[in-house]
């Protein structure tokens, strides 16, 4: 293979990696933002502690957390199907993707807004704040850095995700990884994907980190 | 003068038991208080007596078990959680530990009660700015507070429970966690608000010199119920409960030590003070006393002295010494080491 075919392999398939990654990552937090809420909310030292509501999205969260991303892929084949139609491709790479990841981000924003001080929502409970001005600016505003912390992670992960998917149809640098590096001995190609992988993963992490750094008034 | 104005915060039968059955914790037993409208009032109790749960019940951050809460003529456990919430947009609270927002400014911290009450934001920027001004950080107005000293802080979180101009404020140990500077300026701005606004104030603290220096009343909250509740000059003068003798008394260890039989204490104020009393009865009955303990208190704004004494071991000498400073307006009580100093535990 010429180095221009491989050059153009690589570069289309980093920009479907990186829309995986990022349209996932929308979709996972559209979903697991609201979860994790819930999971403060309800917890029984919360401001609306609701055992039950807690206890069961506690376990459905555990159960999708514990099931790993392959397996669960596969498992999803016809929920996915019905959804949208297909099982491979973007379309079809991106529902497992959120319904993985959905859960993990659930679990980060809830461990970020439990380092927010307790005091500090009673304060502003104690100023009559209704519920939904304590989420959107005691939890969240206070939370903000680890939550910029909590996101790099995430999409970090989803990164990670959308390379296994390239083993089941998914298209990206996992796609490359697998077709070249797996089936077709191409050292080169292999490599190559692996090190635009790491790359990837050091620029959102630092990215996330730094951002958290410049935002945390605390320091 | 308190005693003419009206009732601002009324609680009465208050109850609150945390868990049910066995493991039941009664952190407030049929408490029963009236609060007058612009005076300092202080409610004073050992760590785990309870008080921090009653000033809660006050703005119901704590749902009292049985009882009632009268704030401004409303009373708080008929109200629905929105109308509990403009509720308390009328009754301020400031914290030991600021409970600021640290990724807000302090401008931005004052506003958002402004922001709660939907007070347009020019007309809020306008009022946080005036409230720093008048807690003295004009020039804080950006600053975040991890930037600001614990008094500072303390002077934002007040300017900030001022914002929706309350007519109650109510201090949860606003003091504990400031150095002694930084306490008696922080006693002394809320001395002033209180004169200024004619704000209520309600101080929930551990330390009976936060009490002496602003509170006009108090209440001694000891194993969840009232002690004791009056001026706090009376309770200073003639402590009647366990708990009021051991935060009254001189407190150090070594004058417990020092305590035998016929010791005294003697309380005078700033009039009686021109006497030389002590020395005179020496001179008249021609014995020694002790000294053990002297010290002077400024309390609600009038000098107070106390003076432990030991009398001669000789009864009768001591018994006519007892009366003879009685017969000069002073206050004279017997006390002995076993006045439950060991209550003490701070």
């Amino acid at each position: 293979m010429s180095t221009e075919v491989m050059m153009n392999i690589l570069s289309s398939e980093t920009i479907t990696t990186l829309y995986l990654t990022l349209v996932s990552t929308f979709f996972a937090y559209l979903l697991g933002l609201p979860l994790g809420i819930i999971l403060i909310l309800t917890d029984k030292d919360g401001i609306h502690p609701n055992r039950p509501i807690n206890v069961c999205l506690g376990i459905i969260i555990n159960i999708l957390r514990s099931v790993p991303f392959l397996i669960l892929m596969v498992w999803m084949i016809p929920f996915t199907r019905m959804m949208v139609g297909t099982i491979t491709g973007n379309r079809g790479i991106i529902v497992p993707l959120v319904v993985a990841a959905a859960p993990f981000v659930a679990r980060m924003v809830e461990s970020s807004i439990k380092e927010v001080d307790h005091g500090v929502i009673e304060a502003a409970q104690s100023m009559g704040a209704p519920t939904s001005k304590i989420i959107t600016k005691v939890m969240l505003g206070e939370a903000r850095p680890s939550l910029l912390v909590g996101f790099a992670i995430t999409v970090t992960t989803i990164l990670g995700y959308t390379a296994m998917a390239g083993f089941c149809g998914g298209g990206g640098l996992g796609k490359v990884a697998v077709n070249y590096g797996y089936y077709k001995y191409q050292d080169d190609i292999l490599n190559l994907a692996v090190i635009l992988l790491v790359i990837l993963v050091q620029i959102f992490q630092e990215a996330g980190t730094r951002l958290a750094r410049k935002f945390d008034k605390r320091l | 003068m308190t005693a003419m104005q009206p009732t601002i915060i009324r609680l009465q039968n208050l109850s609150k038991t945390y868990g049910n059955g066995e493991n039941a914790v009664h952190a407030l037993n049929d408490i029963n208080l009236d609060i007058k409208q612009g005076e300092i009032f202080g409610v004073i109790g050992l760590s785990g007596a309870g008080k921090s749960t009653l000033v809660r019940c006050i703005n119901y951050l704590e749902r009292p078990t049985a009882g009632e809460v009268f704030v401004n003529e409303q009373e708080l456990g008929q109200l629905s959680q929105a109308e509990l919430n403009r509720a308390r947009q009328s009754i301020g609270m400031i914290f030991q530990q600021f409970n600021l927002l640290m990724q807000k400014t302090a401008l931005e911290n004052i506003c958002f009660p402004l922001e709660i009450a939907k007070t347009p934001k020019k007309q809020a920027v306008q009022r946080a700015q005036e409230l720093l001004e008048m807690v003295g950080l004009a020039d804080k107005t950006n600053s975040y507070p991890s930037q600001l000293s614990g008094g500072q802080k303390q002077r934002v979180a007040i300017a900030r429970a001022l914002a929706t101009n309350p007519k109650v404020l109510l201090c949860d140990e606003a003091t504990s966690a400031l150095d002694p500077a930084s306490t008696r300026s922080i006693l002394s701005l809320l001395k002033s608000i209180n004169e200024k606004l004619g704000i209520t104030i309600v101080i929930i603290t551990h330390e009976m010199s936060v009490i002496e220096e602003i509170c006009q009343r108090v209440a001694l909250i000891d194993k969840s119920r009232i002690a004791e509740c009056g001026e706090v000059r009376e309770i200073f003068a003639h402590p009647n409960s366990d708990i009021a003798k051991s935060f009254v008394f001189p407190r150090q260890q070594a004058v417990k030590a020092m305590l035998n039989k016929n010791c005294v204490r003697v309380i005078y104020d700033g009039q009686s003070s021109f006497e030389p009393v002590i020395a005179n009865m020496i001179l008249q009955f021609k014995q020694p006393v002790n000294i053990i303990f002297a010290n002077s208190k400024n309390i609600d704004g009038k000098a107070f002295g106390q003076i432990v004494l030991q009398l001669p071991d000789d009864m009768p000498t001591a018994a006519k010494m007892l009366q003879y400073l009685r017969m000069q307006g002073l206050n004279a009580e017997e006390i002995t080491a076993n006045d439950n100093w060991e209550v003490n535990a701070q």
